[in-house]
């Protein structure tokens, strides 16, 4: 199957992407390594009348320290990440969950910006930023603004992005040798997550168990509290409202949250005890 | 629109649709026929070539994505002599083929596999092709393949022009 | 010594390691050129009335030469059914006429010049549909509430056999019953389908189709489209996988010669991998009930096998499927009473077809659970129970209750092999530990004996044809009437010539698939492909020395009685004349060397084997992970190992998948769930482990090489093996059965269930 016709923009610089959204609005579709957004086209689930190819823009693939945050480019794409010696020292979570997406040829062109302003629920790298806390840089025609990940991803498909905005960095804590879990639950490797759960510093977070990433706010108060991992794990699923499909109902869905959860959380601190 | 690049050594450029996939460039365009088609969800890498110098699944990469860029397909493989490339020996010698639909992606990520790790465990040549799919080998002799490939030494992750396969 | 039994590297190699094979879409060819693209526009509901189908807007398309409907096709008369049995009411037009009857039934077709506008214009395509309720489960078709052909009055297609006798199980002392599923799968042959058709000045049409035989295919398309056999030419180029799914010639290649005609031009058909996997025949899809019965001691005495077969919305092979489950129902076992009974009914949904082993594995699948839960039942080891009951060793035809003869086995032998193979002691002693330990990866241990039909009479005969010809240069050719995708013809038939006339396998040329140069064969299908095709290779070179040894008796003035074959020159040599002799290709220099044959199989063989799996399940989350598969296989004499290993291989992840993973499902409205790669979950090289296969070959009297067929047997028997390793694995916390495909959800819930009924 073959995409619908399209008009494609080839900007040399986030402004111009920007000032082609503006143009375009919302026939206009941001392109990137363009592994979620071509197959839904080509399956004619996504129809845009005009394609805005960053790919072309420098300067978008990077991750440096910044303070005591680690700044990612959004044009950095997952293998990058995986290999990058910087995320791997300062925020390992994320190389490891890079490493978790699709597969190979996946991972050499999908690129973090792409799958956080995609907002699939079921995505690996979501899931592990907003355990990490931190920030997505967007930039719109009145600049550059920071959204905190907690309020970035506000349902399927559908993020706190404006229509004329880009995003153009993710920023998150750095942890360096803090203990991390992430779990992901699939039928074959190279699947979307079931259910994942990433834990980092006692925040957890789980993919598709609601229209977007959610964190498991329950689970993290009662670690505040002091419970075991065995009790917080148990309180994961917790005002979460997963789908049902051919692979998971609700119920089994709401199990592998609290048992992901707790093995995430015993990975977390088994990694810890082991770095300290 | 116009798109330049240089497949399996050979610089072209060509007029092409905004929506021509990098696959039918190849195949209607270029006329390399060996990058086939099995899905339309990027999921069984029969469509798997090396853009500059990282295999892609060229079924969900635009030709004027590829503007620019360096390609190789299977064809590109074998030496100017017929001398076949230690992947495509491999293949061969452990009947890592059966109906040879999927075989040119296969080959082209085993080269991957390779580039990223000169010496996998059959667990690593596994995971290494989680996204090519074959229907008749069971991946079995397709595993045994990539680890007797793998003892040519570094050209097994390499492909020919001079492009290395990055890790 | 010959090079019969020798792992010779396939000859097809190096063209398709280097340029690639040249598969239906791949073809360049001048009849080809300026050929228009068809576009099938398919119905998107399961079952309906059709009001109206608006092909206006899309006939505006740009590239757009002609849209056809229903009512631009009344002169194409409907298509025959291949089958006796099938009644006349359920008969598939060729464009859905009045109703749709499956999401993939196909309403429009859409000539363009360019492929990629195809879609584009099917898109506008606008189809009316009244929706009527959809029969998805065999449950509800045989419920005939709902019918698919009003006309026919009932869902059922065809019935097979009689319920058993009420006395079937009395005095058993045992009786333990189960319904189960053998799920639907997609064969997803990494080819999707694909045709072209060019009509000649001549009044000829050449169709060139991925399909596993084309003379087979050529009858049905000349049939269907009333045409002279003689003015249709059909070629198989290179074909990338069948799996049983490209048996016989589909509507859509028929179509696609009838619009070429209406076009006058050539036109291209390469469907999508959606539109495959609505369209393309699906496999099995059995609904069954088994219930085994016999005494404490291991000894079962009776077993009863009830099957309803899913068949789609149409009849293809999927109505015949059952009788081969019937056949094959009592397996391995030397049980005093079998029956076995069936219904074929129709669904709204995807026809059922053969997939690799087509009605056997749903055979074995049934009776190898069944001897699992007859052992759990009686506290007995279940290679144990298999031991106690299996046919002694054979070597006279053994017939079955249910009907089969079975040339030569050694159960006992393959079982025993498999489990010594497996360390069949200290894997049960490690899933002993793990289960005192309370592990949460808990090992589980599957068995599976098997035997199946192979080269089974198919309606055209279990006969094929050979034309062997040497040439003056020293090479040769043969034309064969198998139809390889895969399995390595070209390299095995150069083998078996090779064997006898010395000339190397390099310069023999395997050709097939063309029926003009072909016109008798009867394709690749059924295991049969060796023993019989490859037979037929072997007598042609047997025949092909007597004719050279009459015409080098003339010109060598010698006694043909004295001529014997020289293999080192390719030739034939004068027994006590050292010196004296010629070689094959300077017997074709005057006149061609040339023979045709054709080999006639008087049975079908029954190749068989025993498979141990060993998976761990996560009892936490029910996720079962295959470790190991040991596998016997014995398919008598082999002629490569390379190939018939590689034919084990596949047949095993095929097999485990099922097991596993794969399933094609339906919503309750009849949508299919799994119409991309990204949803049908297609077993992958993460999943799998390397293989263990333990060899063994018992020879069959009914071909002169030996061989049985090696095609089907690895999915036939690791089926079962993998599924009863799930369900072992997870035993001890009282879990009985879990239907396939066994998911993390299903095994997850089963051991939920069972706990709660422990518990009360």
């Amino acid at each position: 199957m073959i995409p619908g016709p399209f008009e494609l923009v080839r900007p040399g610089t986030v402004e111009d992407a920007v000032a082609a959204l503006v143009e375009h609005g919302d026939d206009a579709k941001i392109l990137a390594g363009g592994h979620s957004l071509l197959p839904l086209m080509k399956l004619r689930l996504a129809m845009p009348s005009v394609l805005i190819d960053i790919g072309r823009i420098p300067g978008l693939s990077y991750v440096r320290v910044e303070g005591d945050e680690v700044a990612i480019g959004a044009g950095t794409r997952h293998h990058e990440l995986e290999k990058d010696p910087v995320a791997q020292a300062e925020v390992p979570i994320l190389p490891y969950v890079a490493s978790q997406v699709g597969d190979p040829q996946v991972r050499h062109r999908g690129t973090i910006g792409g799958t956080v302003a995609h907002s699939d629920p079921a995505s690996d790298l979501p899931t592990a930023l907003l355990a990490l806390g931190g920030s997505v840089v967007a930039q719109g025609p009145d600049g550059r603004r920071s959204i905190p990940v907690t309020e970035f991803w506000l349902g399927f498909f559908e993020t706190a992005l404006e229509p004329d905005e880009l995003v153009v960095e993710l920023r998150v804590p750095r942890t360096g040798s803090a203990g991390w879990g992430y779990e992901k639950f699939t039928r074959r490797a190279n699947d979307w997550p079931i259910v994942a759960a990433a834990a980092v510093e006692g925040r957890v977070a789980l993919a598709n168990m609601a229209g977007a990433v959610v964190r498991a706010t329950a689970t993290e108060e009662a670690l505040a509290r002091g419970a075991s991992i065995e009790e917080a794990a148990a309180l994961a699923a917790e005002g979460t409202s997963p789908s049902a499909d051919m692979h998971a109902d609700a119920e089994y869905r709401q199990h592998l949250a609290r048992l992901l959860t707790r093995r995430a959380l015993e990975k977390a601190a088994g990694a810890g005890a082991a770095a300290a | 629109m116009k798109v330049s690049m240089t497949v399996n050594g050979q610089q072209r450029t060509d007029e092409v649709e905004p929506r021509l996939l990098l696959a039918h460039y190849l195949r209607e365009v270029c006329g390399l026929k060996a990058t086939n088609i099995g899905c339309d969800t990027t999921s069984c890498g029969a469509c798997t070539v090396v853009v500059d110098g990282l295999t892609v699944k060229s079924c969900t990469v635009l030709a004027a994505q590829a503007d620019g860029a360096q390609v190789t397909t299977l064809e590109g493989l074998a030496g100017p002599d017929g001398e076949l490339h230690p992947v495509q020996r491999a293949f061969r010698e452990e009947h890592g083929l059966q109906c040879g639909f999927c075989t040119p992606g296969m080959v082209m990520a085993a080269i991957g596999v390779l580039a990223d790790n000169p010496d996998p465990s059959d667990r690593e040549v596994r995971e290494g092709l989680e996204g090519n799919l074959c229907r008749c080998t069971g991946y079995h002799n397709i595993v045994r393949a990539v680890r007797t490939a793998a003892q040519a030494g570094p050209t097994a992750g390499q492909v020919p022009q001079a492009q290395e396969v990055q890790a | 010594m010959s090079i019969l039994g020798t792992r010779v590297v396939r000859t097809e190699d190096p063209l398709f390691l280097t340029r690639g094979a040249t598969y239906t879409d791949d073809l360049v060819d001048d009849r080809l050129t300026g050929a228009l693209h068809a576009t099938f526009v398919r119905s998107q509901v399961a079952h309906g009335r059709l009001l109206s189908v608006d092909a206006s807007a899309a006939r505006e398309a740009p590239g757009v030469v002609a849209v056809f409907t229903a009512e631009d096709c009344t002169d194409l008369a409907p298509i025959p059914a291949g089958l006796p049995m099938v009644p006349p009411a359920m008969i598939r037009p060729w464009l859905a006429t009045d109703a749709v009857r499956f999401v993939g039934d196909i309403v429009a077709v859409v000539l363009t010049e360019e492929r990629y506008q195809g879609e584009d214009a099917a898109e506008l395509v606008s189809v009316d549909v009244d929706p009527l309720p959809a029969v998805v489960t065999t449950a509800d078709s045989a419920r005939d509430e709902v019918l698919l052909f009003p006309e026919a009055g009932t869902n059922v297609m065809a019935a097979f056999g009689e319920p058993a006798p009420e006395d079937f199980f009395v005095g058993c002392e045992v009786v333990v019953t189960q319904r189960m599923v053998n799920q639907r799968v997609a064969p997803v042959p990494l080819e999707t389908r694909a045709a072209a058709a060019a009509w000649g000045e001549d009044g000829r049409v050449t169709i060139w189709c991925t399909n596993q035989g084309a003379q087979q295919a050529k009858g049905e398309i000349a049939g269907w489209l009333g045409l002279d056999p003689a003015r249709v030419h059909l070629v198989t180029p290179d074909v990338g996988g069948g799996f049983g799914a490209k048996i016989g010639a589909d509507p859509e290649y028929a179509f696609v010669a009838w619009l070429a005609q209406q076009a006058g031009r050539p036109v291209r058909w390469t469907e999508s991998r959606s539109e495959n996997l609505v369209g393309m025949l699906h496999g099995r899809g059995q609904d069954q009930v088994v219930t085994i019965g016999g005494r404490r001691d291991g000894t079962i005495e009776a077993y009863s096998l009830v099957v309803d077969q899913d068949c789609g919305a149409y009849p293809r092979v999927g109505i015949i499927l059952p009788t081969l489950t019937m056949l094959m129902a009592a397996a391995t076992y030397a049980f005093p009473k079998v029956h076995a009974q069936a219904r074929a009914l129709a669904t709204n949904t995807t026809s059922i077809g053969a997939y690799r082993g087509a009605g056997r594995p749903e055979a074995t699948a049934a009776v190898e659970r069944s001897i699992d839960l007859f052992a759990a039942e009686i506290g007995m080891d279940p290679a144990e129970v298999r031991r106690k009951n299996l046919v002694p060793a054979f070597s006279e035809p053994h017939t079955t209750p249910s009907g089969a003869t079975y040339d030569s086995g050694e159960y006992v032998a393959a079982l025993d092999k498999a489990l010594e193979a497996a360390g069949y002691a200290e894997l049960r002693a490690e899933q002993t530990r793990r289960r005192e330990r309370g592990d949460v990866r808990q090992l589980g241990i599957g068995l599976s004996t098997y035997v199946e039909i192979t080269g089974a009479d198919t309606g055209l005969g279990a006969a094929e044809s050979a034309e062997l010809e040497v040439h003056p240069d020293g090479t040769a050719t043969v034309l064969t009437g198998t139809s390889p995708h895969g399995q390595g013809h070209a390299t095995a038939w150069a083998m078996l010539a090779s064997d006898q006339l010395g000339i190397p396998v390099e310069k023999i040329t395997v050709l097939h698939g063309d029926t003009d140069r072909i016109p008798r064969g009867g394709g690749t299908m059924g295991s049969r492909s060796l023993q019989q095709g490859g037979a037929a290779v072997h007598q042609a070179a047997t025949e092909l020395i007597e004719v050279a040894k009459q015409r080098a008796a003339e010109q060598l003035e010698a006694d043909p009685a004295d001529l014997q074959v020289d293999l080192t020159s390719a030739g034939l040599s004068v027994r006590g004349t050292p010196g004296a002799g010629i070689t094959f290709a300077q017997l074709a220099e005057k006149e061609p060397l040339v023979v045709q044959t054709r080999f006639e199989a008087a049975a079908p063989t029954f190749p068989f084997g025993a498979h141990v799996a060993v998976v761990e399940v996560d009892v936490e989350s029910g996720k079962a992970e295959l470790q190991r598969l040991v596998a016997v296989d014995d398919a008598g004499v082999i002629v490569n190992p390379l190939l018939a290993e590689g034919q084990r291989h596949g047949g095993f992840a095929q097999g485990v998948a099922q097991a596993l993973l794969e399933e094609v499902l339906y919503d309750a409205d009849g949508n299919p769930q799994t119409s991309t790669l990204a949803d049908y979950p297609f077993v992958s090289a993460t999943e799998l482990p390397s293989f263990e296969l333990v060899d063994m070959a018992t020879p069959t009297p009914i071909n002169p090489l030996g061989a049985k067929g090696i095609g089907e047997a690895g999915t036939i028997g690791s089926t079962p093996a993998v599924h009863n390793a799930v369900i072992d694995a997870v035993a001890h916390l009282g879990v009985r059965h879990v239907d396939m495909p066994t998911t993390p959800m299903r095994v997850w819930r089963a051991i939920q269930q069972a706990q709660q009924e422990g518990t009360h």
